[in-house]
């Protein structure tokens, strides 16, 4: 068969069996492949590439100490003043008020899709999750602006009554936005674990709640636990919920009614308007930028290093 | 056991205690987590329906933005500055990210560093911030290159931004063509290329188009690095070309929800049905394209 196809080969010096030259085209192709493979390679490149150089020019003009210990963020004004902890500081809280939402509702979701549900009732909840996962978030933005602020200035008593803009509603909805993140990602996990686990702790005479709570979660910590890792790390990296919900108020506060300004919102802020490339501004939004990837980029290694860890036990 | 009739309480009954009370509390504790979930997205659709419900008409479609007649306003600039970025995200993306996808399954050994290092990298990118993709196009391909705050500038952002969604979803679907199909076209005689053109990639199809559509339905909602991009800017013309300013309906929502007049909101909420129906259908399409399409080799 290889004769009619390899016409350029010549007579076939090497004897009767020898191997084939490969048809022309085989070596382009994979070229051709490699070269698409390198693009995902060159976008992270080209990230560094883009954050790096501007980053190191805002540290020429602002040293560290004032970045990281200062507490007034004010770029924008005059006199400016570049203390990032208030960008930071709302960033973690958002992230915590979104974490402790969506940490039990989305392990509690999963759990009872791959412990209690029925097959049938299965296939009707997971593609609503995946249509929550894929509601764009500028929608609940929205959504937390003009329904959950209101519903919360109404039900908390009047000492507790949000701002129009607040940290709270924008953690509460993005805490729904990360729960099918949550609950995927652990449900994967859960369904990884062996029947034959199950089986002998049902043989011992366990509940189904035992056998979910003492010998799949166990079995599974490493794959939840990196769905929290990557929740955390979606809820840090949000832009949409906090620049319309939490506000453009950067201040130091651990006050989740006050309005506040995350790292992601100051950049969404800073960045719609057109700014001189040259301009210290300019260069804040990447410096800003460089911290975000930073810490997006540690969580996301832990979380592939616990993926990769419980992928090694079951396989 | 109890033999006959005669014996009257030598029958060994075992303690039927019926389900604990803990786990029918636990299991209820569960289904609340889940009802959660789904009680706020149907609260959701149906206060943005509620609430847009007076400006879905054709208005919406047809009338192009305005800052101070709300009631005239609409996102048509904004219904095709969607449609070009999102056609033009599928031209980038699509071959990039399937051709990509064939590498890592069929041709990388992956116990090379190179290729771990490969497959690292996408896990990374695929959890990086969207904004974080506005700074890339800003620095690199809006200035870096010059190609501005374009059409084009916005799609090939969009298209870095969904590839890794893109490769993943075109592994699985790679993967899950049985290596006997393989093994039958290279005893044929076939080359490498030939199996994976002729059985591999028609096999692989369906599981491939979920993944994109998924993709390119995420690419349609996305805001945030367009923000950076020049997307917020007031356009009351359809884009002529890929160098053409533009917006996207995800942003038209976000600069109508930070004007003040009421008004506007009802906009933005019908602007967001719009919206959803757009992404709610694309998904629909793909989890049918699935379920339809799982063969059992």
């Amino acid at each position: 068969m290889t004769a009619p196809a390899t016409p350029s080969a010549p007579a076939s010096p090497q004897g009767p069996l020898g191997r084939a030259r490969s048809r022309y085209g085989e070596r382009t192709v994979q070229v051709v492949l490699v070269a698409a493979a390198l693009v995902s390679v060159a976008t992270t490149v080209g990230i560094v590439v883009s954050l790096v150089p501007p980053t190191v020019e805002f540290f020429a003009s602002v040293s560290f100490a004032e970045f990281f210990t200062t507490t007034q963020w004010a770029p924008l004004f005059e006199p400016p003043a570049y203390g990032v902890l208030p960008l930071v500081t709302a960033t973690l809280l958002i992230t915590v008020i979104a974490v402790v939402v969506a940490i039990p509702l989305g392990l509690g979701a999963a759990l009872y899709l791959s412990e209690y549900a029925h097959p049938r009732t299965r296939m009707t909840f997971k593609p609503i999750l995946e249509v929550l996962a894929g509601v764009p978030t500028v929608v609940y933005g929205f959504f937390a602006l003009r329904f959950v602020t209101p519903t919360l200035q109404g039900w908390l008593p009047a000492g507790m009554s949000p701002d129009v803009f607040n940290a709270l509603s924008a953690g509460l909805v993005m805490g729904i936005m990360i729960v099918p993140t949550v609950a995927s990602l652990s449900e994967d996990a859960m369904s990884a674990v062996p029947r034959g686990l199950r089986d002998g702790a049902y043989a011992l005479g366990s509940s189904t709640r035992l056998v979910a709570v003492r010998v799949v979660v166990p079995a599974a910590l490493s794959g939840i636990v990196a769905s929290f890792v990557l929740a955390i790390s979606r809820a840090i990296g949000e832009t949409m919920i906090v620049a319309i919900a939490s506000g453009n108020k950067p201040e130091l506060s651990f006050n989740p009614l006050d309005a506040m300004q995350t790292m992601t919102g100051f950049i969404a802020q800073a960045g719609s308007g057109d700014l001189p490339t040259a301009s210290l501004d300019y260069k804040t939004i990447f410096a800003v930028g460089a911290l975000l990837f930073l810490i997006t980029f540690v969580m996301n290694l832990i979380s592939a290093r616990l993926v990769r860890r419980f992928r090694e036990v079951y396989e | 056991m109890s033999a006959p009739a005669m014996t009257k309480t030598r029958t060994l009954v075992l303690a039927r205690r019926g389900i604990p009370w803990g786990d029918i509390v636990f299991k209820w504790l569960l289904r609340v987590c889940l009802a959660i979930a789904v009680a706020f997205l149907v609260t959701l659709l149906v206060y943005v329906v509620y609430k847009g419900w007076s400006r879905l008409d054709p208005r919406l479609w047809e009338n192009f933005p305005s800052i101070r007649r709300p009631e005239r306003a609409g996102a048509k600039s904004a219904l095709f500055g969607t449609l070009w970025v999102i056609s033009l995200t599928a031209v980038f993306c699509l071959p990039v990210g399937i051709l990509g996808a064939i590498y890592l399954e069929e041709y990388a050994d992956p116990d090379r560093w190179y290729n771990r290092m490969i497959e690292l990298n996408i896990a990374n990118l695929a959890a990086i911030p969207s904004i974080v993709y506005g700074i890339l196009g800003l620095g690199v391909i809006a200035r870096g290159f010059g190609f501005g705050t374009t059409i084009l500038t916005a799609s090939i952002t969009l298209s870095l931004l969904v590839l890794p969604i893109v490769i993943i979803a075109s592994r699985e679907a790679i993967r899950a063509v049985p290596s006997s199909i393989r093994q039958a076209s290279y005893g044929l005689g076939a080359t490498k290329w030939q199996t994976i053109s002729r059985q591999v990639l028609p096999a692989a199809v369906p599981g491939m188009a979920t993944g994109s559509i998924l993709a390119l339905s995420r690419a349609a909602g996305e805001a945030a690095p367009l923000l950076l991009l020049g997307g917020l800017t007031y356009v009351a013309y359809v884009p002529d070309g890929v160098l053409s300013g533009y917006t996207v309906l995800p942003i038209q929502i976000y600069g109508w929800i930070s004007q003040s007049r009421e008004a506007f909101h009802d906009l933005s909420s019908a602007a967001i049905v719009l919206l959803l129906i757009v992404i709610i259908a694309m998904n629909s399409i793909a989890i049918f394209v699935r379920n339809r399409a799982q063969k059992r080799w």
